[in-house]
């Protein structure tokens, strides 16, 4: 439900290209009050997504790796998966060619 | 979604290596991952036909896939989609391509396992996360055609 709304998605593309950055400056380029970007924030932080820190008067933002690093550890599994087959296939394919060789002869 | 691209060069012909990929009797001497037994290797290999492997791992696990096959091309090109029975693995349909070329050595195979979709890459993709992705996947690319 978190990534439902445009302005939510907005705000995580904007923190891909510049993380840690301060609410007022991640609330810029949105034609929205500051109170509802920290509502959106709100929202993303209970999702997981992103933690907000305090120090002093600002409040820093930044993702969260740890959904992005899920990702990658899941595209890795199918990546081994499927390289251990394309060994096996290879000296599979690799034997048949052998005998294919061995009969033209 | 997203999508995975592995490339080996095989030092066997393509016509020998399109039917290991595409024959019951090729499928079951590798697609089961480890030295666990292909049970159902069935195979339909036409445009339209179907495709059914169940293989055990060697933690007793049975697993099976099934699809269709969209194109065929001997001894170019397949495309098929593929489908967990049971949706544990990957809830969707996916789709894997494979594409052989003629090299001196033999055969240079270039796999791409495609619309793929899990929890965690719908979510990445949501969030804007697909160039990262898009990253990993040249680098294992680069990693894989040594």
């Amino acid at each position: 439900m978190a990534l439902v709304d445009p302005t939510r998605r907005a705000i995580l593309a904007q923190l891909e290209r510049t993380d840690g950055v301060s609410i007022s400056e991640l609330a810029k380029p949105f034609a929205i009050r500051l109170p509802a970007v920290m509502k959106h924030l709100g929202v993303l932080a209970d999702a997981g997504l992103v933690t907000r820190s305090k120090s002093g008067r600002t409040v820093t933002v930044r993702l969260r790796p740890r959904p992005m690093r899920e990702a990658m550890e899941w595209l890795r599994r199918y990546e081994r998966f499927w390289s251990t087959r394309l060994d096996r296939l290879a000296v599979y394919a690799e034997s048949k060619e052998d005998e294919a060789r061995r009969k033209d002869r | 979604m997203t999508s995975l691209t592995l490339v080996r060069r095989i030092k066997a012909r393509p016509q020998i290596v399109f039917d290991a990929v595409t024959t019951a009797e090729g499928i079951a001497h590798w697609w089961g991952p480890d030295a666990g037994p292909v049970l159902v290797a069935e195979v339909d290999p036409r445009v339209g036909g179907r495709y059914r492997v169940r293989f055990r791992l060697l933690d007793t696990t049975e697993h099976e896939s099934s699809g269709e096959f969209l194109k065929f091309v001997r001894p170019k090109r397949v495309v098929m989609s593929w489908r967990w029975a049971g949706g544990v693995e990957d809830p969707g349909e996916s789709r894997v391509e494979i594409t052989l070329k003629a090299i001196s050595e033999g055969t240079e195979l270039t796999f791409t396992h495609s619309q793929l979709h899990s929890e965690e890459t719908t979510r990445s993709h949501e969030g804007g996360w697909t160039g990262a992705l898009d990253k990993l996947e040249a680098h294992l690319a680069a990693l894989t055609a040594v």
